[in-house]
């Protein structure tokens, strides 16, 4: 049985398609990765899942709840850590937490006991009762992450759950979330635009660009599609370059970039030297060349021909240009 | 109604904890108190009334005490969606309906409290208090005041995007409630045309309710006053739960 199904999802805001026909499942126990640039689409995805936005069109069900016609069942079943704070800073972090199982009808006796379990599992009980407002960021992330779990959600949300986070702190909230999904079997789907972050803890993965899932796999067959290891050539003579080394036998895939080529093989230590050889040989300069085992960066390329730098740029501008026409 | 306590219980709490903005709120009102009742206590002279200007004026600034204070209340919810709290609230498996109340009435208790602090400030300038009916007349009157101003405030708020309306509304709206609801002046005395302003203004009845409790006549017969505001507490409490239904964030 699935956790969540979505069926051909859709969400516009305006002329805008925040969200183009998503469709995909998630297991129990699962912990699934969308990743992707800022604006692909994820968070409108996670607040539709969440029953916080209505979709324009398709279905989707939570923990077996209908996202539109049952909604208070689906409240029941997640817990979510959203992307920007939600904790009240003029509370300490205990009220913080009183307040939400308060909010989810937990019984006293067990509120008081699972906040206290919680706020040990997240390393805060010796400052439970500080104000939050004194709180730093990786501790108000822990805080709500143990929030989040209070009313035992079937299925966790995390929206970009290590943004603007330390990378100590970020090794820290990872070590928690692979042990809450390995130890209480939660199903956690997570949203983040860090390779790193989706590559150490998801299961599998779906790649979302422009409201579109473009991949979905694991993390090693995805690498694995690019064919190896992964060479970079940085050069302004790359559609030479591309016609010379295309027939070498080694090579899996060659693809042209806005300023660099690059190339998928196995073994690329040993087969470098042949095609910078190669490349002398047609007299074509060779700026900077990079051997390196792929990445989930380089799957993201590999799929939509942009780095998710420059898309996240051209997001920036889509936004800007909303932001614009709303002003008119 | 577990869940009304559990959001009254919050904003209560905040309320206490905030000091600076329990005294800060306080100025304004001692101001015009002292201000206005000794400025103005030798050159007006109200037929009838033993009290004096200060005394007439007493409950009128007691009802701004609690607009003002209540009407901030429901705004409030305008840092809640900025500082992503509201969030917390909205995701839980709770109806919007249960949410609005609760910060109503917790509105509405804060708006209490600042109102009788500034009643028991009033007693060290000369008011009496004769009897306790009088006194629970009054808290009665304030409370109402609380309750529709608050649910006032939300209303606005659920249809504001950010705090930098905040200031129109004070100027255009809360202003002049203030000023035509009969706080620092006897309607009976006005041309016509102020005097039907007055009579639409529904805090004219809270000071009128106030003015009956506490100082044991009134201009409006405290029977009417009361079915009026409960009158408008009603409605203003069911535009701000439809309008916070539809909140978006």
């Amino acid at each position: 049985m699935y956790a969540i199904t979505v069926k051909d999802l859709v969400k516009k805001f305006g002329d805008f398609t925040a969200v183009d026909n998503l469709s995909f499942n998630i297991k129990r126990g699962e912990v699934f990765g969308l990743l992707g640039p800022n604006g692909a689409g994820k968070t409108t995805t996670i607040s539709m899942l969440s029953t916080m936005l209505k979709p324009t069109s398709g279905k989707a069900s939570v923990n077996g709840f209908d996202i539109r016609t049952n909604q208070d069942e689906v409240r029941k079943s997640i817990g979510i850590v959203f992307q920007d704070q939600s904790l009240d800073e003029e509370l300490t972090a205990y009220e913080n937490m009183d307040f939400h199982g308060r909010l989810y009808r937990i019984p006293k006796s067990i509120r008081q006991k699972k906040i206290m379990e919680l706020m040990k599992l997240v390393e805060l009980d010796d400052k439970k009762d500080n104000l939050v407002k004194i709180y730093s960021g990786g501790m108000r992330r822990r805080l709500e992450i143990a929030r989040g779990l209070l009313h035992e959600p079937e299925v966790l949300f995390l929206d970009e759950p290590t943004l603007g986070l330390d990378p100590q702190t970020r090794n820290h909230l990872w070590d928690y979330i692979e042990a809450l999904n390995k130890e209480k079997g939660i199903t956690i789907i997570l949203t983040t635009h860090y390779m790193d972050e989706a590559d150490k803890l998801c299961h599998r993965i779906g790649i979302v660009d422009r409201g579109k899932i473009i991949a979905m796999d694991t993390a090693e067959n995805l690498k694995n599609d690019i064919g190896g290891d992964v060479i970079t050539i940085v050069s302004s003579e790359r559609e030479e370059l591309y016609s010379a080394i295309r027939s070498l036998s080694e090579i899996k895939s060659v693809e042209i970039h806005d300023s660099s080529i690059t190339i998928g093989l196995q073994n690329a230590e040993k087969h470098v030297a042949q095609i910078v050889n190669t490349a002398s040989e047609k007299a074509i300069t060779i700026e900077s060349l990079f051997i390196h085992k792929p990445t989930l960066e380089d799957v993201f390329l590999h799929f939509t021909g942009r780095t998710i730098r420059e898309e996240e740029a051209s997001a920036k501008d889509k936004m800007r240009m909303m932001r614009k026409v709303r002003r008119r | 109604m577990d869940i009304v306590y559990t959001i009254w219980l919050r904003n209560v709490k905040r309320y206490l904890r905030s000091k600076s903005r329990l005294v800060g709120s306080l100025g304004m009102p001692l101001f015009l108190l002292l201000v206005l009742g000794f400025g103005l206590n030798s050159v007006v002279v109200l037929p009838g009334m033993d009290q004096g200007y200060i005394g007439f004026i007493m409950p009128g600034i007691i009802s701004m005490s609690v607009l003002f204070t209540s009407v901030f209340a429901g705004i409030q919810i305008i840092w809640d969606k900025q500082f992503g709290f509201l969030k917390e609230t909205l995701v839980a498996p709770v109806s919007r309906l249960e949410i609005m109340l609760g910060q109503t009435v917790g509105g509405a208790t804060t708006a209490v409290i600042q109102g009788l602090i500034i009643l028991v400030l009033s007693l060290f300038l000369g008011l009496e208090l004769s009897n306790a009916s009088g006194f629970i007349i009054a808290v009665l009157f304030m409370l109402l005041i609380g309750l529709s101003f608050t649910a006032f405030g939300i209303a606005i708020a659920s249809r504001m995007e950010d705090m930098h309306g905040f200031q129109l509304i004070m100027n255009f709206v809360i202003f002049p409630i203030f000023g035509l609801s009969g706080a620092l002046f006897p309607i009976d005395g006005l041309p016509e045309w102020i005097r039907s302003l007055t009579l639409l203004d529904p805090l004219t009845y809270g000071v009128e309710g106030i003015r009956y409790g506490l100082l044991g006549s009134s201009q409006i017969d405290p029977s009417i006053s009361f079915m009026i505001l409960s009158g408008f507490t009603m409605i203003m409490v069911v535009v701000g739960s439809y309008l916070f239904r539809n909140i978006s964030i």
